[in-house]
């Protein structure tokens, strides 16, 4: 498989902490990876710098062959990244139907004043976004009533909108009650298909085990494993540093 | 877009028949609602992007200033080009500070825009040119190459100013409804995530600076003409807070309470000035209290709340 993005040797500080130490990830087009580590282990700053949000002090990071290493967060947008968020970032005045609208709305960069929003064509789509993450009957009440759970599924949907190449959800699952999570992440899963290439930063090595193709664990702004899932839950270091000696 | 066009249209066309049966008084009134109506607007579109001008008298101020001079100076009497120029002079004057202002957000934002609007207030005070703190007065415009009689120039001025502020409304419609004016909302509501989806909220709020700047032009240039008289008082702050005032008054859901806000507003300041003429602005302050206290938001939430009611 090619990889859709080649993270290679990144480095960024803030002041004397090291959030990123010669990072390099590649990551294969239609691979679900996930990205694991303590508080501060570095894979936020990953995530920001992928999506354009922080410039890295070195290295370089491709995707689908073009360097963004330094292109503006829009721009990175535009070329096929979108995200997810631990906190789910919705327009909690509008319901989820609107919700959906701004994003496609959005993809393009320039919504236009010529183009009704609400356009047959237009709500279609999102209907039938929605009715992926199983949302339909959602669709028209406000984002600030829906349960966390739903939230977190219109947080993805919103991300998927535009057919990215690469989503990066951060904790799709926290906040989510135990019983939910797996039917959550099953919906998640069966919703992205196979063709978007997904990494995903988890803190539930349940989920991890079940979802994730791959892992990669983060400590102390550094990669300290990158493998199949079994084979870097059973790490030393990463028993040690990560999921913890009990494990 | 049917559906935003056809109820514009035909409010058109029943206002402008209306000045028929109209006394003078209501038609200056009602003109003065529409001129001030059209800035409002333009306040009431940055107010759906999460930002308010508190210096609208800015844009009001230079839409009437240009009028007064491309009349005065240059000779220019068309009615229609006369308000073109207004609204194209404020729009060209607001565009350079358009990018500065999106960078900033709430009091911020309000600030900058109250002081840009204090600055141009103090070069008119101080500018003999333009008739210092007395300004000066302006004939009346022509309409399609004839001049208009004492007597038929209210009502004339009238029905232009509905059709071209009813023209504008439309177009503001048929904006809140597309995509933009969705996205615009949304910032409103969540800047960031507008940001992470793809747009960029400073050129989306600079945008509707711009023609926000274009509608106040608009608007200063009708009150000019109905009133046939300009001064810096169109920069001056308490004018801006006024826009202001009737902008909270419509809320931001609906265009038409824009006007009828305007209106209201209009016919509680003139009423209470004819009644209480040294406690008028008392009067007016209730009026805003009670608005603020039974409805939050805006005399368009009567109509707006109803229609989301019979949404499935």
């Amino acid at each position: 498989m090619t990889a859709l993005l080649s993270a290679r040797g990144l480095k960024k500080s803030f002041g004397a902490v090291v959030a990123a130490d010669d990072v390099t990830i590649e990551v294969p087009q239609g691979a679900r990876v996930s990205l694991i580590g303590s508080n501060g282990a570095g894979k936020t700053t990953f995530v920001n710098m992928v999506t354009g949000y922080l410039k890295p002090d070195g290295g370089s990071i491709v995707l689908a062959g073009e360097d963004v290493t330094r292109r503006s967060p829009r721009e990175i947008t535009r070329l096929g990244v979108a995200r997810s968020f631990q906190i789910p970032q919705l327009a909690l005045e509008m319901d989820a139907l609107d919700n959906v609208l701004v994003a496609a709305s959005c993809r393009t960069g320039h919504p236009s004043f010529l183009q009704p929003a609400h356009a047959s064509d237009r709500v279609d789509a999102a209907m039938a976004l929605l009715q992926r993450f199983g949302l339909a009957e959602h669709a028209h009440r406000r984002a600030a009533e829906l349960p966390g759970g739903v939230r977190k599924l219109l947080d993805i949907a919103m991300a998927l909108t535009g057919s990215p190449k690469l989503l990066l959800l951060d904790e799709p699952t926290s906040g989510v009650s135990a019983e939910e999570k797996f039917p959550m992440m099953d919906t998640i899963v069966e919703a992205l298909g196979s063709e978007v290439t997904v990494l995903f930063v988890e803190h539930d090595m349940e989920i991890v085990n079940r979802y994730a193709q791959r892992v990669v664990a983060f400590y102390s702004g550094r990669v300290i494993a990158d493998d199949e899932p079994s084979a870097v839950l059973a790490d030393p270091q990463v028993q040690r540093y990560v999921t913890g000696s009990s494990r | 877009m049917r559906r935003q066009v056809l109820p514009g249209v035909a409010a058109i066309v029943l206002l402008s028949a209306a000045s028929f049966l109209m006394p003078r008084w209501l038609l200056f009134l009602s003109t003065m609602a529409l001129s001030h109506g059209v800035v409002v607007l333009g306040i009431v579109l940055l107010m759906r992007g999460g930002v308010v001008s508190f210096g609208q008298g800015l844009v009001f101020a230079a839409g009437g200033y240009a009028t007064a001079l491309a009349s005065n100076r240059l000779g220019i009497t068309d009615v229609f080009a006369l308000l073109a120029l207004g609204g194209l002079a404020a729009a060209a004057i607001t565009a350079p500070f358009a990018v500065l202002l999106s960078r900033y957000r709430a009091i911020f934002f309000a600030m900058l825009t109250l002081a840009l609007s204090m600055v141009l207030y103090g070069v008119l005070v101080k500018t003999e040119a333009l008739g210092g703190s007395d300004g000066f007065n302006v004939a009346k415009p022509t309409l399609f190459g004839r001049a208009l009689g004492p007597d038929e120039s209210a009502q004339a001025l009238y029905v232009v100013g509905v059709v071209v502020v009813g023209v504008l409304g439309i177009a503001a419609r048929i904006w809140f409804d597309s995509t933009r004016g969705l996205v615009t909302l949304a910032i409103r509501q969540n800047e960031l995530r507008v940001e992470y989806l793809g747009a960029s909220a400073r050129r989306i709020i600079a945008g509707d600076f711009v023609v926000a700047g274009f509608l106040g032009g608009i608007g200063g240039a009708l009150t000019v003409l109905s009133l046939g008289h300009i001064d810096p008082n169109f920069s001056f702050w308490t004018t801006s807070g006024e826009f202001v005032f009737a902008a909270i008054l419509a809320g931001h859901h609906s265009v038409a309470a824009v006007f009828v806000a305007s209106f209201l507003l209009e016919m509680v300041r003139s009423f209470s000035n004819l009644y209480f003429p040294n406690t008028w602005q008392l009067a007016l302050g209730v009026f805003l209290l009670a608005v603020i206290r039974f409805l939050p938001d805006g005399v368009g939430s009567l109509w707006t709340r109803r229609r989301k009611r019979r949404q499935p």
